[in-house]
């Protein structure tokens, strides 16, 4: 045998696998991720001519924060929140309870505290304790796991499941509300949300001023 | 410097500001009830009270107590911690015992706040007090012993 010529052979299929690799839409799909980890300027939206499609677009990106699962995690359908980037339910298993502050004797703040806490001689996959102020649980009406963004943008919109805030509240909340800010500096270990809330802000406002229009479905 | 209540006595600690509160405790106080159990507040061994409520010890660096009340295992007292004591001797809670300090401090702090608890309530309560001998029942049990003798 040949061995020269097989080695060859060997090395010429993996340019060729290579060179699939770079086409395929594997690749296609890196790029959407990447996309996903950012947000476009409201401004950019301008070239929407017609205001309703305008509306809904800036609606659409501002979905990449809020169905982001950084964000639903503490937006169960249960009285149980979830965890990480795969959703997960919390361990160790903790509910609701009053103001969604957690149960009498397990309360968030039983674990979580002011800020996001560093822990040290742990598994690669735990870096951090995630904490803010306010940390607690949105209100079941609130509950966004398992709804489309369209269900969701109807339920941002109705004073009945949005805590009684008009639109320049929502739009206040948004851009500067302290927890909702935990989502773009959530600690070492944690993906965060895409962009800055300065632009998911910014996105809320021109999506607001264009009259606050919901994807259809 | 950070300086803090600890069963009762004033403290002070002027180490690396990120030391969590569980190594103040056991290193530079020796107070060694307090047990380290898994250090991402996973499974309650470490739990203290910090101001009348649970918390995890291995989670809170030391800066961030300042002018707080820590009591440990050593230092419990008062109503609820006597007939927690009483019905954890009375039913022989412990198994290989490591976890029971931290047990023991939850379920203090539940009757501290619901004094008659049910089985919901002490389920909720207990849920981050993880036990490897699965003393689990004893522990529920012995926390209504202990809530059915506070009422006399």
């Amino acid at each position: 045998m040949n061995w020269k010529l097989a080695i060859t052979g060997v090395a010429t299929l993996c340019l060729f696998v290579g060179a699939g690799t770079l086409l395929s839409p594997a690749s296609v799909a890196q790029d959407a991720k990447i996309d996903a980890k950012t947000l476009k300027p409201a401004a950019s939206f301008q070239s929407i001519a017609n205001e309703r499609e305008r509306s809904v677009a800036l609606f659409q990106e501002a979905g990449k924060v809020i169905q982001h699962p950084r964000c639903v995690n503490c937006h169960p359908a249960t009285d149980r929140p979830l965890q990480g980037v795969n959703m997960h339910p919390h361990q160790p298993p903790v509910f609701r309870g009053d103001g969604g502050m957690g149960l009498p004797g397990m309360q968030c703040t039983t674990c979580h505290s002011a800020e996001n806490t560093p822990v040290v001689g742990q598994a690669d996959t735990i870096k951090s304790i995630p904490g803010n102020p306010a940390w607690h649980l949105a209100p079941i009406e609130m509950a966004w796991v398992g709804k489309s963004l369209a269900q969701i943008c109807q339920q941002i919109k109705d004073p009945a499941r949005n805590g009684g805030k008009t639109m320049d509240q929502i739009v206040e909340h948004m851009a500067h509300d302290e927890l909702v800010g935990w989502g773009w500096k959530p600690g070492a270990g944690r993906e965060p949300v895409p962009g800055t809330q300065a632009q998911f802000g910014e996105l809320i406002s021109a999506w607001v001023k264009s009259g606050a229009a919901c994807p259809a479905s | 410097m950070v300086t803090f209540t600890l069963n009762g006595q004033e403290r002070t600690f002027d180490g690396d500001p990120d030391t969590p509160l569980l190594w103040v405790i056991r290193d530079f106080e020796k107070l060694t009830g307090t047990k380290y159990g898994c250090g991402v507040a996973q499974c309650g061994a470490c739990t203290v009270h910090l101001d009348g409520t649970p918390r995890r010890s291995c989670v809170t660096p030391i800066s961030t107590i300042e002018g707080s009340e820590v009591v440990t295992i050593e230092g419990v007292s008062g109503t609820e911690a006597d007939a927690v004591k009483t019905a954890w001797t009375g039913l022989d809670v412990p198994q290989c015992g490591y976890c029971q300090s931290g047990q023991i401090m939850s379920a203090v702090a539940l009757l501290q706040m619901v004094p008659k608890p049910t089985d919901a309530d002490i389920d909720g309560a207990m849920a981050g007090n993880i036990c490897r001998c699965a003393t689990y029942h004893r522990i529920r049990a012995a926390i209504h012993n202990a809530a059915s003798s506070m009422e006399g």
